[in-house]
């Protein structure tokens, strides 16, 4: 079984800060990372590697050439191979040109037959590219997985998570999934795995390999636009009680029953 | 193609160099240059050069777009689950119909469903001058292929200029299959839609990086532009009965639908009795619970207002409560009217999930924590005392009325 995980290096966001005087997000020494929810995807190939016996995990990432690192660490963890796709002329694109971009380098992967990727990113929190990818790879699709219930060679069956509870899917193989955190939790790289992982050759797959349509990569191939982004309003806090319970507890109530929330 | 500085109008301030986020941006002999290798066209610069207006990106249209003059109207999905239909579907023909009028365009909505011709007829109260209602019984439940189809066939034939959906489950699942299909572009959980009038063109602002950016979002050479937008932000559209309009019915055949997926079963999580990304009162806890047995007083005082129970990571990751209920970058993301934190010391994660609700109280023994920065009321306190006297305060007041 090929199994194709999809990563996405971020910015670490825990550490990034508002700079109070010029209103802009601090990235001074924020470090990249792996993509949490594409940690949980990395983990569970990995498990369905380990229940299946005969199968590879391979990893592919779009982005800079620094996303190298993030592949690295997934090598670590115990992927087979790992695959950077990186040019600059796939810069710039949106959610559509990653996805049709993402299709050529998997395709360029040989036999797949199931993709898996975190449900969305944390910086774009689009949870877009999963779905959009799906359908440019024509296989069938099932979002925020949160247990796979039994996997074959032909199919899989998986509880898919949904405002009120959940939904249990089966579809048959190809597929691409993308996983939500309850999924698993994600094991840390060994010393051995991470020694291997700094010898391995990366290859990297750019236009010349992957020859896509050049009107559908980068930024001309995407139908939207950044207009203009900004940094928010930050709520500024009101007002701070302390004092006896009894008398915040009348504060509360008083402050919530003036709101005229309660039906 | 790209982004560019006009070496004219540059004067070197160096603001864009601050509002960089990728440190893409250097001043060379008093002139700002950009780092393409590392510039991700988030157009931070541009905002902040807007006094001199020295940084432009710049987009070649494909030439093989079908004419967009072809595209109009207003079109919003309508989804129903077990028949009923979302909240979030009201707030899009709310909005629907304002930007319809604003361009002098009609609202259509689609519903896909299984007789559900009575509720179809009813979005016309509701602000529609056209439904198109797909009926068959496999269209019931939502699966991406047989959704993703219908709605990519209606959106081919129809040529709406825009097609708005809910950022639910089931809409951020299917409508960027769809946006794939059709070659739409596609914003994804927008908390505010405009339109410019003269380009005819929609804005869609949204927030990115955990809330802590914000960009606007326009698909100037591609139709249609679709959005999906989150719950609660909008206002829902008012019932009118006197509203009349056109209600086609589509049968569709079984044979015609594409399904690859099979739905199995469908599990209610009782426990989660009220949906957390729909109610208006969230009583949410954290760390500062201590024992998850003490996650009992939040649902007592839930049950009393009539909300949700919510919980920050940490009480998720202690196997206090399920998954499902978690606020926060890698949970869900709430805008209630009131979201009540209890021993949530706000972490940036789960301010993420909750700081566009539109009144915080926060409860915590820290008077430091985070999350005062922005609570509308801060309560210096412990959460264990306050919340049983507070339940029974409620009790003894809403029992009087």
């Amino acid at each position: 079984m090929n199994i194709v995980v999809c990563i996405k290096q971020v910015p670490g966001t825990t550490k990034v800060k508002i700079n109070p005087d010029t209103g802009t997000l601090i990235r001074d020494g924020v470090e990249a990372v792996i993509n949490p929810f594409d940690e949980y995807a990395i983990e569970e190939a990995l498990r369905i590697k380990e229940r299946v016996g005969n199968a590879t995990v391979k990893v592919i990432s779009m982005g800079p050439p620094q996303a190298e690192d993030a592949l690295r660490t997934a090598l670590s963890l115990g992927a087979d191979e790992a695959f950077l796709i990186s040019d600059k002329a796939f810069a710039g694109a949106d959610t559509w040109a990653t996805s049709y971009t993402l299709s050529l380098g998997i395709k360029h992967l040989g036999k797949t037959d199931l993709v898996i990727c975190g449900k969305q990113a944390i910086d774009g929190d689009t949870a877009q590219v999963g779905p959009g990818l799906a359908e440019m790879l024509g296989i069938p699709f099932v979002a925020w997985v949160k247990k796979i219930e039994e996997i074959t060679p032909s199919l899989i069956r998986v509880q898919r998570m949904m405002e009120d509870g959940y939904d249990v899917i089966e579809t048959s193989l190809p597929a691409l999934i993308t996983v939500v955190k309850e999924i698993n939790v994600p094991r840390m790289a060994s010393l051995k795995g991470k020694m291997r992982a700094k010898k391995a050759v990366i290859p990297v797959l750019n236009f010349q390999t992957l020859n896509p349509d050049p009107d559908k990569i980068g930024l001309k191939g995407s139908p939207t636009q950044v207009l203009r982004s900004f940094v928010p309003e930050r709520k500024s806090g009101g007002e701070k009680i302390s004092g006896e319970t009894s008398e915040l507890v009348e504060r509360i109530k008083k402050t919530i029953l003036d709101l005229n929330v309660i039906k | 193609m790209g982004i560019k500085v006009d070496i004219e109008k540059c004067i070197g301030c160096s603001l864009c160099v601050k509002a960089c986020s990728q440190n893409a941006i250097t001043i060379v002999n008093k002139k700002a240059t950009i780092d393409l290798s590392k510039c991700n066209l988030c157009a931070a610069c541009i905002e902040a050069c807007k006094k001199y207006q020295a940084i432009t990106i710049e987009k070649e249209s494909s030439t093989k777009l079908e004419n967009i003059q072809n595209y109009k109207n207003v079109a919003v999905f309508v989804e129903q689950r077990d028949e009923n239909i979302a909240g979030v579907s009201f707030e899009m023909l709310g909005e629907g119909r304002k930007l319809a009028d604003q361009l002098g365009e009609k609202l259509i909505a689609v519903l896909l469903g299984f007789n559900m011709h009575q509720k179809a007829e009813e979005l016309i109260l509701f602000g529609a001058d056209i439904v198109y209602y797909y009926d068959s019984k496999l269209l019931k439940n939502f699966q991406d292929d047989s959704y993703a189809q219908i709605l990519s066939d209606f959106i081919v034939q129809k040529k709406p200029s825009i097609v708005l959906a809910g950022a639910t489950s089931i809409g951020r699942s299917f409508i960027p299959k769809v946006a794939a299909r059709v070659c739409g572009g596609l914003t994804a959980d927008c908390t505010k839609l405009e339109i410019d009038v003269q380009k005819r063109l929609l804005l869609g602002t949204r927030p990115a990086f955990g809330g802590n950016l914000m960009a606007t979002i326009i698909c100037p050479h591609h139709r249609p532009q679709m959005a999906t937008v989150r719950h609660k932000v909008m206002k829902p559209a008012q019932k009118d009965i006197n509203r009349k309009g056109n209600v086609t019915i589509k049968n569709i055949e079984d044979a015609s639908l594409f399904i690859r997926t099979k739905l199995l079963n469908t599990v209610k999580e009782t426990e989660t009795t009220v949906n957390i990304t729909e109610a208006d009162i969230i009583v949410s806890g954290g760390r500062g619970m201590q024992d998850p047995k003490n996650m009992k007083l939040l649902q007592d005082l839930a049950e009393v207002l009539g909300g949700a129970v919510g919980a920050s990571r940490a009480a998720v990751d202690a196997g206090w409560i399920p998954y499902s209920h978690q606020v926060g970058q890698t949970g869900k993301t709430v805008c209630p009217k009131l979201y009540i934190a209890c021993g949530i010391s706000g972490s940036i994660q789960h301010m993420a999930g909750m700081q566009s609700s539109e009144f915080i109280i926060a409860i915590n023994k820290d008077p430091n924590a985070d999350i005062f920065q922005i609570a509308n009321l801060g309560v210096v306190g412990d959460a264990l005392e306050i919340l049983p006297a507070l339940t029974k305060a409620f009790k003894e007041q809403l029992g009087k009325k």
